[in-house]
């Protein structure tokens, strides 16, 4: 289904339906455009990607597992899961591979393993995603299945037409959502909006054939020397798995409050030395090559390998932009796969 | 599977034994007695104890199957969690997520000969699988169990080494790295005294756990012996949280030791990458 929402509507709609539940939004802060829970009166950009990624809302940055209370001088604790509570969460705004990357934690967060928070967040979770009519040069969707105006993970697809959007709904609970008030007849901008799609996708630059990287990476396994030189210029920052929206590695940790504790999860860096360390004082990713080659085989081998090869990556391109030395991850898999000819 | 797989169940502490100076055990029972009667676990598969507030750490279910009065873990001090733990007291609540990951191929081991190697700490991966053939004893043939530690002090399950040297079933061999006064046993480092005793390949499986620089070597000594990559089974000590194969930490490649391991053969270590 399609209706049309004018451009000057846009904060009315976040103003209600921040009303009935969280909106997660690209909003403008000093020169840079970050995901933040909306709150009326901030402004949503939507003409840049965000610097970003909407993965907060399936999976924050830090979430309470477990609550441990202790009342008084009893030895036995209380211990409850503390699952997000259920409410609709509307992603407005975001680009379709930051929908797209969610979708990578199914296979492994809701595959032999049930994870209940992910679990439920995922399911409350509804994603309004952007067209991308102008491809920056860091972005790579397409060479991983992706596309400027792609629909997995997508609830409703927003085209950017004149005056406006069309507002496209892909999944049943986008279609409800476009009963708003808000919205209004898309008539013959449909047409318009086709138009859009077919230059946005027309304008992407060629695409990688990324097919052989799982075997290819693998075969570099060993070679020392290779990874030296990719991560030659990597300070092991991390910068790149928090921009990520695919990244989903985690800690777990106790914030003790006194008579009370918390178990709780965060985002968790794989290109950190202590990652990996184990009590022995052994570390089987002593040096950034070993974590890096990890990092990249992990996305573009292993989990296409047990994943029935999708690519754990959705090309937005932000650990290539964001990356204070320019490693560029679509390099590294090139010289894997171009390697000896 | 629909359950929470972060949420431990309750346990007390119903013994606490000091081992070394920095190893204990904890003998835990779950709280939920139908819980506990209904537990049941493979040998070599771990546990998450849990220090409320502080947090939560792996340990190998050290106790046997086939003895379920208590779950049976043995704790190195060496950080947070273990440091806490280590100030319990038999009374004392901990939280208990088990069991988890694979444990030992106990059905492929029958009719064998069974040589176990331990050092140091890695003799607590041992213990279980090791009582465990001694309560079916009829189901396994020879079995040698060579454990070592750096001097008798750092020696663990001290109050079950002369029940064990006195088996007749059994041949058990202790070592220490260096003389020590009082000490009757052997002197010598652990692939040099396996050298020295030579069991035979023959229809045999080794079982060999402990520090990697040990391991390196033991493994050396198998070889020259002449047992086979799918005759040596280690298990894995690697770097665990979720220990349900989430968080992503505990990967060599394609393989996750929290839910594919920590057990593996040597041959099944040789076939994946090179990064333990
Ligand atoms: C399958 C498996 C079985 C194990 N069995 C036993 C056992 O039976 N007995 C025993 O004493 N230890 C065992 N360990 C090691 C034990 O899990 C760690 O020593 C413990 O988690 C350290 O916790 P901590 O909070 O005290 O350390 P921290 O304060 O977190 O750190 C201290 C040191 O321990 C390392 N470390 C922290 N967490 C882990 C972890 N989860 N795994 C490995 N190293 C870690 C750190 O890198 C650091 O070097 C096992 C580990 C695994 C993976
Ligand atoms: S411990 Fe979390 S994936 Fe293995």
């Amino acid at each position: 289904m399609d209706r049309f929402l004018a451009a000057s509507q846009l904060t009315a709609l976040a103003d209600d339906l921040a009303q009935t539940g969280p909106v997660l939004a690209p909003i403008a802060e000093g020169g840079s455009v970050v995901f933040r829970w909306y709150r009326p009166g901030m402004r949503i950009e939507l003409s840049r990607m965000a610097s970003t990624s909407p993965k907060a809302a399936t999976f924050p940055q830090t979430e309470p597992l477990l609550a441990v209370r202790r009342e008084g001088e009893a030895k036995t604790p209380t211990v409850e899961a503390t699952l997000p509570p259920r409410s609709r969460t509307v992603v407005l705004g975001c680009r379709p591979c930051g929908a797209r990357g969610k979708e990578i934690f199914g296979p492994v967060f809701l595959g032999g393993v049930h994870d209940p928070y992910f679990a439920r967040r995922r399911e409350d979770a509804l994603f309004m995603a952007v067209v991308c009519t102008r491809p920056e040069t860091t972005c790579f969707c397409t060479s991983v299945g992706g596309g400027p105006a792609d629909t997995v993970g997508v609830d409703v697809l927003l085209i950017p037409v004149e005056g406006g959007f069309v507002a496209r709904s892909v999944t049943a609970a986008g279609e409800k959502v476009l009963a708003h008030a808000l919205f209004a007849e898309a008539g013959a901008r449909s047409a318009e909006a086709d138009a859009v799609i077919a230059k946005a996708n027309a304008a992407m630059p060629p695409q990688d054939d990324f097919r052989t990287a799982p075997e290819k990476l693998l075969a570099r396994f060993d070679d020392k020397d290779f990874w030296e030189r990719q991560s030659a210029k990597c300070i092991s920052c991390g910068a790149c798995t928090y921009m990520c929206p695919t990244c989903y590695c985690f800690n777990i940790t106790d914030d003790d409050l006194g008579l009370e504790s918390r178990r709780i999860r965060t985002w968790d860096n794989c290109m950190s030395y202590l990652f990996t360390l184990e009590g022995s004082g052994h570390n089987p990713r002593p040096t950034k090559a070993h974590r890096l080659k990890n990092r990249v085989s992990h996305k573009f081998s292993y989990y296409p390998t047990i994943h029935s090869g999708t690519i754990a990556c959705c090309g937005c391109g932000r650990c290539i932009k964001h990356c204070p030395v320019g490693v560029d991850i679509r390099a590294i898999v090139r010289a894997a796969q171009e390697y000896g000819g | 599977m629909n359950q929470n797989p972060y949420l431990p169940e309750l346990a007390t502490l119903v013994e606490v034994i000091e081992e070394t100076p920095n190893i204990k055990t904890f003998r835990v029972v779950l709280d939920d007695e139908e819980k506990m009667r209904n537990f049941t676990f493979r040998p070599g598969q771990v546990g998450q104890l849990s220090v409320f507030g502080v947090g939560e750490s792996t340990f190998v279910i050290n106790s046997s199957p086939t003895r379920m009065d208590y779950l049976q873990f043995s704790v190195m001090r060496v950080g947070e969690v273990t440091t806490r733990l280590h100030q319990l007291q038999a009374g004392d609540k901990v939280g208990v997520r088990a069991p988890l990951g694979n444990g030992f191929p106990v059905e492929d081991m029958r009719g064998k000969n069974i040589v176990f190697i331990g050092g140091g700490i890695g003799m607590a991966p041992l213990r279980t699988l090791f009582l465990y053939m001694l309560d079916n004893r009829a189901d396994f043939g020879d079995i040698t169990l060579l454990y070592g530690a750096r001097t008798p002090v750092d020696m663990t399950y001290k109050a079950e080494l002369p029940e064990w040297l006195g088996r007749s079933d059994v041949r058990t061999v202790l070592t220490v790295d260096a003389e020590y006064p009082g000490w009757e046993h052997r002197v010598g480092l652990i692939p040099n005294v396996l050298l020295d005793l030579a069991p035979s390949p023959e229809n045999a499986v080794a079982v060999t756990c402990g520090p990697p620089i040990m391991i390196k070597f033991t493994l050396q000594a198998l070889k020259k012996l002449g047992f086979e990559d799918d005759q040596i089974i280690t298990t894995l000590e690697k770097r665990m949280k979720c220990g349900v194969g989430l968080c992503g930490r505990c990967n060599i490649g394609t393989k996750y030791v929290c839910v594919d391991g920590p057990v593996f053969t040597y041959a099944q270590l040789k076939a994946l990458p090179s990064e333990l």
